[in-house]
């Protein structure tokens, strides 16, 4: 069996397995906890508690004006690699093709050109958020492997990725193998490490939303 | 039978002149890759040279390979290819048959005891001690070993010979295996294909011949001139590949446009031979100019890769099933740690009351 045949098959196939198992575990353990109801009595004009959380949800899109000057490299750089990914992830045709082996549907793909261009911003965006975890001195502090791993996890698909469509280096069996590993590890860490915040994020907005709307509170 | 005759003196006989030859030996060069200042030397080489006697045994195979040599629509290669050998034994072709087919192999083996050439095509079966294919009471296991003994070379003809081909495929009911896996202690070149470019197979014997030696070979044993590059690296509808616009079927507006065929499942871009360049029936044409994607079947394994028309870039495992079953368990598991939890926090709110 060649590596391409491997990445392609049984590695692909057993790191799906551990992403939608770890996801699922992970998900239900959460969400069957037994939830303290809340007994305070809500304020006069609180809104319904859906409401409320779409509220904080789409404030939280953007920070709050004290705030925005301090953070807005963070808020504008994290925008820009978390829409390359989209582009990336949806955008390729032979992402998309992958994705329609996965689950049935498929949709138009961008330009190859337009997603490479997507790639190089994302990944020039991904090296200036690690820039700034490596010299902000609190966020270093506060930075354990947990971090870095997921950095690297997401960087290291981006990067093989643009390789092997730019056919640079060494053969395209190689380049898309190793591109397809990326791919598999990034998906077994996923579960386990901070990139379940992909996920988690609807969950613990949604909780702080509630919780706060409904003692008035506009976060 | 091998003659003493050289080329030179063949040719002649033949009526087949200098020019011809000179023309011939320009675009060896040009085939195998050489400096056009070795076309002469060639030339040279083979008017000197004694013709390559070449014992061609057919083993598990279609005789699509020989089709592809025979039926090539270069008949100067085709007549020159057997101007440079003396093919002392190939059943297809051969006139004679039975005990004076056999006997024509046994005697050239030993009139040119390490000077002959073995030319393979098919795979080699050994389940049950190859007894699934077998040819005047022989398997083919036992010729093989008998006839590479005292050979020169080998060379395997078709995806067959060199990797297991079709026969090898899953779930392998013959215990097919390639030639190189059985003759260990002989150079054995691999010109895969299903069939091969008959043009790979002239020129490497052709090389053969000229110069007494192995061309370059790549890791899996091809010559480098024709294993060279990928079918996606010489591809005219490589610009369409790099814009992102690719035919969704075989008869959408894509296709009629002639634009890259990834998504119908395309292997181009993992398959070295050089049917983009050199193409078939005389130059005409090759697959994916007439529309369909390249199989990859100068590749070990091609029919094993997950499906023809599945793209490159899909998993080939069973996602569906695997995806299930993986949800299945995890939600299992979420469930029991869910319910661990609350009977933890029951029981330690029993606790704290007692
Ligand atoms: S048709 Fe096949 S070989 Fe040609 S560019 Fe597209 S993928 Fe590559």
């Amino acid at each position: 069996m060649s590596l391409l045949d491997f990445a392609r098959g049984p590695a692909l196939e057993a790191a799906m397995a551990v992403f939608v198992f770890g996801v699922c575990w992970r998900m239900l353990s959460l969400l069957l906890l037994p939830w303290a109801r809340d007994k305070s009595v809500a304020r006069a004009g609180a809104p319904p508690a859906l409401l409320g959380a779409t509220r904080s949800f789409v404030r939280h899109l953007w920070p709050p004006r004290p705030l925005a000057p301090g953070s807005l490299f963070v808020t504008v750089n994290g925008y820009v690699f978390h829409v390359g990914l989209a582009v990336i992830v949806f955008g390729l045709a032979q992402h998309i093709l992958f994705l329609r082996g996965l689950v049935g549907v498929h949709w138009p793909n961008l330009p190859s050109g337009v997603v490479s261009a997507a790639a190089v911003v994302t990944l020039a965006s991904l090296l200036a958020a690690l820039g700034r975890r490596l010299t902000n001195p609190v966020l270093k502090l506060i930075s354990t492997f947990n971090d870095y791993f997921s950095w690297f996890v997401t960087v290291l698909p981006v990067a093989t990725g643009l390789v092997a469509v730019s056919h640079l280096w060494a053969p395209y069996e190689t380049l898309l193998a190793v591109h397809l590993l990326s791919v598999a590890l990034l998906l077994i860490w996923f579960p386990f490490g901070k990139l379940m915040h992909a996920f988690l994020v609807f969950l613990t907005r949604t909780e702080t939303g509630i919780f706060y709307s409904r003692r008035g509170a506009e976060i | 039978m091998a003659t003493s005759e050289t080329i030179g003196e063949e040719l002649v006989r033949r009526g087949i002149s200098r020019r011809a030859l000179l023309k011939y030996s320009a675009y060896l060069a040009t085939l195998m890759a050489l400096p056009p200042t070795a076309s002469k030397a060639i030339a040279a080489a083979l008017a000197a040279a004694r013709r390559q006697s070449v014992i061609w045994l057919s083993f598990q195979e279609c005789t699509g390979c020989t089709e592809s040599l025979t039926r090539s629509f270069s008949p100067t290669i085709e007549d020159m290819i057997f101007n440079l050998i003396s093919l002392d034994y190939h059943e297809t072709l051969q006139a004679v048959s039975g005990a004076a087919a056999e006997q024509a192999r046994l005697s050239a083996m030993r009139e040119n005891r390490g000077k002959y050439v073995v030319v393979i095509d098919g795979s080699v079966s050994t389940k049950d001690g190859g007894v699934y294919s077998t040819n005047a009471g022989k398997t083919n296991l036992q010729v093989l070993e008998e006839t590479a003994e005292h050979a020169l070379a080998l060379i395997s003809v078709g995806t067959c010979a060199a990797f297991g081909g079709i026969p090898h495929a899953h779930p392998n009911p013959t215990g097919a295996v390639p030639v190189s896996e059985i003759i260990t202690d002989k150079p054995v070149i691999n010109i895969s294909g299903c069939p091969p470019i008959p043009e790979a197979m002239a020129g490497t014997i052709a090389y053969l011949v000229t110069f007494g030696k192995l061309p370059d070979l790549d890791h899996l044993n091809r010559p480098k001139a024709i294993f060279g590059d990928t079918i996606h690296d010489r591809c005219y509808r490589r610009p369409f590949y790099d814009k992102g616009l690719f035919a969704k079927g075989f008869d959408d507006e894509g296709a009629r446009k002639g634009w890259c065929l990834y998504e119908v499942g395309c292997k181009g871009p993992v398959t070295y031979n050089a049917c983009a360049t050199l193409k078939w029936n005389g130059g005409v044409s090759f697959p994916i100019q007439s529309g369909h994607g390249c199989l990859g079947c100068s590749e070990p394994d091609f029919w094993d890769k997950g499906g023809f028309y599945r793209p490159l870039s899909a998993s080939t495992g069973n996602p569906a099933a695997v995806v299930g079953g993986a949800a299945a368990a995890g939600i299992g598991v979420g469930i029991a740690s869910a319910l661990l939890v609350r009977r933890h926090k029951l029981d330690a709110n029993k606790e704290s009351k007692s």
